[in-house]
């Protein structure tokens, strides 16, 4: 049996849903009202809805036998900080049946709580927790949300955009209290960004000058 | 103390007489069958040469350590084999990237060592934070934790670089350690 007869299968009689064309619009039709768009870019399809109807919509790909979307691959954020909801709260499912993915995304301002879709799919938990602790995303319903992957006692979050590259505290040994302890964060040297033009874009303009003879790492100019 | 004339009780100084006198006793001892050292250098060619390390590997330089430790570059040729417990090394290979979580339990390990002890920092981000040096949540090299006496460099540094690093520890250990409580 190939792929394809498996796919027809689970729905006898209805056309398998290939293209992403296809399956961006039948997920418009299935989702019905929360959709707020429905687009298809590249070789993504993106919904877009409203915080509030995030575990309606994606129970409905996850049990639409067409869609099929069981798998929750991720859950992530993206911060836009000039925006009044600053935070896009991203969730990226698999569909198995279809070898396709899909893109949900949901506008979140800052103190507001997304409802937690951890009941749905087990492997929520730890990406909800790991959206809190990176942008400070509340999930209202969460079994046990703290924080993942940063320190102890670390303050913050440290992927919004106004969170500093190097934060405000580092780490070092204490002899005289003999444990490791934090301290206000002292480098020295701060961080350069070389943002130049490429090497070679550089040279562009060079070549055909003359006197380029005392150059001995570029023979070839 | 030094060494004493027999015949007049008077010191001798270091230099030729007191050379004699030192060679005559060695050759009537060693033609019996034994043989002398300083204590020191003893428990020095010891403790360098069955150097038993305590893997922290953190992170990809754990690899390069792994592939100094097998069959091409084999640390067991120098008497090191590695060791799961702090309690019975004698040098902790820091080998990655210390990150703020994980230095109290860097620093438990170390403590847990007995004496004598060593650390080797290996590869970038133990050194000096590395790649991750303006990272909020690294530390800025390992010697910030624990006093480092060896830092191999690198990114990673090659297994020959790290057996290297662990031969100058050596020699390091036969010039530096004393039998004498610190």
């Amino acid at each position: 049996m190939t792929d394809n007869d498996l796919i027809e299968a689970a729905e006898p009689g209805l056309p398998s849903l290939a293209s992403l064309a296809d399956m961006a619009e039948h997920l418009g039709d299935v989702g019905g009202k929360p959709v707020l768009s429905c687009s298809v870019s590249g070789d993504e399809i993106e919904i877009r809805v409203a915080a509030a109807d995030i575990p309606q919509i994606l129970a409905t790909i996850r049990d639409d036998r067409r869609a099929g979307f069981t798998q929750l691959i991720d859950i992530t954020a993206v911060d836009y900080p000039e925006r009044a909801s600053r935070f896009d709260v991203v969730y990226l499912l698999l569909s198995m049946r279809n070898n396709m993915r899909v893109r949900v995304v949901a506008s979140v301002a800052e103190g507001q709580a997304v409802p937690s879709v951890t009941p749905m799919f087990m492997s929520a938990n730890w990406a909800e927790r790991e959206a809190w602790d990176m942008f400070g995303i509340f999930f209202a319903g969460h079994p046990d949300l703290r924080r993942l992957l940063t320190d102890y006692g670390f303050e913050g979050h440290p992927l919004r955009k106004d969170f500093p590259l190097t934060g405000h505290v580092e780490v070092r040994y204490d002899d005289a209290q003999r444990r490791v302890v934090n301290e206000p964060v002292h480098l020295t040297q701060e961080f350069r960004d070389f943002d130049f033009l490429s090497p070679w874009e550089g040279m562009q303009r060079e070549i055909g000058k003359s006197d380029k003879s005392s150059d001995s790492n570029n023979p070839g100019e | 103390m030094g060494m004493i004339d027999p015949a007049n009780a008077a010191p001798i100084p270091p230099g030729a007489d007191q050379d004699a006198i030192l060679r005559a006793v060695g050759d009537e001892i060693t033609n019996r069958g034994f043989v002398i050292a300083k204590a020191d250098k003893l428990f020095n060619w010891a403790r360098s040469g069955s150097l038993w390390p305590m893997t922290f590997g953190l992170a990809c330089c754990a690899v390069e350590m792994m592939h100094s430790a097998a069959s091409r570059y084999d640390m067991d040729r120098y008497g090191m084999l590695f060791r799961p417990s702090p309690r019975q090394s004698d040098v902790m290979i820091v080998a990655g990237t210390l990150t703020n979580k994980m230095a109290p339990a860097l620093r438990r390990v170390y403590d847990q060592m007995p004496e004598p002890r060593w650390v080797l920092s290996m590869g970038s981000c133990a050194n000096g934070g590395g790649y991750y040096h303006y990272s909020y949540a690294v530390v800025r090299g390992c010697d910030r934790i624990v006093p480092v006496d060896v830092y191999v460099p690198g990114c990673p540094p090659t297994a020959e670089a790290l057996i290297y690093g662990l031969l100058q520890l050596q020699k390091k250990i036969r010039r530096t350690a004393t039998i004498a409580r610190r």
